[in-house]
């Protein structure tokens, strides 16, 4: 490079003392951000650290920090993936509904309504479902064991009290709708219009030109939704430790018992009133781990999302 | 244009003749408008079996549930086969498909309602001046109220406002207005990260941090400020961004032609613009995290009495308050405790609601006048 070009570069205008003052400012708040979350996962390593290396008979359970929390892991994985399976067809229907389906004039109120959704604290989710929803799966619930027990999902013996894994995922399902129907919305608003009316102009049905046009064109958008749903699922603390009646070191399949696994959020907010010592550290480790596994989902879903948003043919 | 027909010859001509003959008998048998439903069918079928749904419902011969199930299933079963004769496979198929997902929405819509009145309903016991007047302090079973745990959570939270809505603001403006390069789009892409942060992860890196500080066991209320602005700053950032990339250049082309610095233009030209915009972002954001639980539980725990010092021990807060009444209710005295739950439940929705009508208002209120 030829050295004329760095003296001729000049910085444009002259830099003002007040101009400096705000650029710099806004550039700190902006690297702040980087340094909160990178100190998010300092703080978290170095007091787990302890917990990683202490002996195993000092972990609670006194069987290690890796089967410590390897049956909660296990709750909060099988606790979202249904939730997930739940919200699924729900959340695409619902943004079909509001997007291709209600007439025009309603349509922002409807989408207002699902956004409701997200505004009811997750504390409200969780009595809910403990008094209201609860007690009306234990009938349900029983007649899945009498005639689908054979499925190991439903093995059974049902819940006197209702306050099962079922419930929990039905709610964490209620609960990740709004933000999964958010995103796929905005990726069904943004079709191409000429892509509809030409597919409707070719004689197809409106379900027909959802299929071929609006379908396709959303399918990023709509598993890019479903994973930020599925964080949000996996780091959902109160309504789960409410709603869940769970055990410790249960790890099964089995939806509708009254023994559960608890999810590592749920276990936190339960233990860490009353925890000290050690018993802090082993929680903050099942924390962390919380932590690595919703950052990796999240950054799948902006990845998937924002890479969409560069190939879409809306820009 | 000549007509081709001229130059063929006789034999050719039959032919042409006989397949037009053909044609037109095959055109005949085919209508040309394709079989429909009346228009109005599909809307009165749907009555009749919401109707019918209602009255076996009413009767006592099915539950509410069962007959909800029923009158989807049935009404779509009818309209699928009806426009199944009519219409043909595809436009059965096409309201098949409308009438499943519109009653999804309407499943949707279920737990809403069913929120929303039960909080009501069981809320409304305890939803009295008592209620905002006393705190726990000495309270046995009968009495005792919210009063500390409101201030709570109003101090907790306007703090966190006060912390989040600045570096919330600034970070937006440092993305739309300079950021270029590297830094821009990592701060943009973790700033999206940090949206999924788990309530209950924010909430152990506020008590890992003030550990090292202040020794273990440490809960104060400023803690709790600190976890709910991580959760916070995000959603300001996202909401501000979107409001300032609003705001037309031509704006703040006109100011830096009147030779206006550029920080005076963001200040008295983008941000004036953006301004009913963002203050229905921040609203919101308050909104989000007022009725977070999972954080406060293990940074600022619960009180019996008043405290509205932030920087010395644990304070109430609605949403602790509420799980508290829920899960350390004594037996002898359960359904006093659970109202209380119920009534801070109600005033915590009440809250929500009101801040989301706010920011609606906010926003129809004060948007830029634009040129229709």
């Amino acid at each position: 490079m030829p050295p004329t070009t760095t003296s001729t570069r000049t910085r444009g205008a002259p830099q003002r003392l007040g101009d400096r003052v705000f650029s710099g400012a806004s550039t700190g708040a902006g690297v702040l951000i980087l340094v909160i979350l990178a100190g998010v996962a300092a703080f978290l390593v170095a007091e787990a650290w302890p917990a990683l290396w202490a002996d195993s008979s000092e972990i609670p359970g006194g069987d290690g920090i890796i089967l410590y929390i390897w049956p909660v892991l296990f709750g909060t994985l099988l606790s979202a993936f249904f939730a997930l399976v739940i919200a699924t067809p729900l959340a695409v229907a619902i943004a079909l509904f509001i997007t291709h389906y209600a007439p025009r004039r309603i349509a922002s109120l409807l989408g207002y309504l699902i956004d409701l959704l997200a505004a009811v604290p997750s504390i409200i989710f969780g009595l809910w479902g403990a008094f209201e929803l609860a007690p009306m799966t234990v009938e349900p619930t029983r007649w899945l064991e009498d005639n689908l027990g054979f499925i190991p999902l439903f093995d059974g013996p049902a819940s006197p009290t209702g306050r099962t894994m079922l419930v929990a995922t039905i709610v964490l399902a209620v609960m990740i709708l709004p933000i999964a129907t958010a995103v796929i919305r905005e990726a069904f608003l943004q079709t191409p219009r000429l892509h509809e009316e030409a597919s409707l102009a070719l004689g197809a049905t409106r379900w027909e030109m959802i299929r071929m046009a609006v379908l396709p064109f959303g399918r990023s958008s709509i598993i890019g939704g479903l994973m930020l749903g599925l964080g949000r699922a996996l780091g959902e603390t109160m309504a789960v430790a409410i709603v869940l009646s769970a055990s410790r070191d249960v790890v099964s399949f089995n939806l509708i018992s009254s023994e559960n696994p608890s999810t590592i959020a749920a276990n936190i907010a339960l233990s860490f009133p009353e925890a000290s010592g050690l018993d802090v550290n082993t929680l903050i480790a099942s924390g962390l781990v919380l932590f690595a596994v919703t950052l990796l989902v999240n950054m799948g879903a902006r990845a998937v999302i924002n890479r969409r948003r560069d190939f879409s043919g809306a820009n | 244009m000549s007509t081709p027909t001229t130059s063929l010859d006789k034999g050719d001509r039959n032919d042409k003749g006989r397949a037009r003959e053909e044609a037109a008998a095959l055109l005949a048998d085919m209508p040309l408008t394709h079989g429909s439903l009346p228009r109005r069918a599909a809307p009165l079928t749907l009555l009749a079996f919401v109707l019918a749904g209602i009255a076996a419902w009413q009767t006592g011969l099915l539950g509410a549930a069962f007959a909800g199930i029923l009158t989807a299933v049935g009404y779509t079963a009818v309209i699928y086969l009806w426009a199944r004769r009519v219409e043909g496979p595809r436009g059965a198929f096409d309201r098949l498909v409308t009438a499943v997902v519109s009653s999804a929405f309407a499943l949707a819509l279920l737990p809403l309602i069913s929120v929303i009145t039960t909080v009501v309903s069981n809320g409304a016991a305890r939803f009295d001046a008592d209620f905002f007047n006393n705190s726990m302090l000495g309270v046995v079973d009968e009495g005792g109220g919210a009063h500390h745990a409101l201030m709570g959570t109003l101090i907790i939270t306007g703090i966190a406002a006060l912390m989040s809505v600045p570096v919330g603001l600034m970070t937006a403006i440092y993305l739309i207005e300079y950021g270029r390069g590297r830094l821009a789009r990592w701060i943009t892409f973790f700033v999206d990260v940090m949206t999924g942060i788990p309530s209950i992860v924010a909430g152990l890196f506020v008590y890992a941090l003030f550990e090292l500080f202040y020794g273990p066991g440490i809960r104060m209320g400023f803690m709790g400020s600190v976890a709910l602005s991580v959760l916070m700053i995000p959603v300001v950032i996202r909401s501000a961004e979107e409001m300032l990339k609003l705001v037309p250049n031509e704006l703040r082309e006109a100011s830096y032609a009147l030779a206006v610095p550029k920080w005076r233009t963001i200040l008295k030209v983008v941000l004036p613009t953006a301004l009913a915009g963002i203050a229905t972002g921040v609203t919101l954001a308050i909104a989000r995290v007022i009725g977070e639980t999972a954080p406060l539980l293990i940074t600022v725990g619960i009180t019996r009495g008043d405290n509205f010092d932030p920087f010395n021990e644990r304070m109430a807060t609605l949403s602790v308050f509420s799980y508290n009444q829920y899960a350390y209710a004594p037996g002898h005295a359960r359904d006093l405790f659970y109202e209380r739950a119920w009534s801070a439940a109600l005033t915590l929705i009440l809250i929500v609601m009101t801040l989301n009508l706010l920011a609606r208002l906010i926003a129809k209120l004060f948007a830029p006048k634009t040129r229709a």
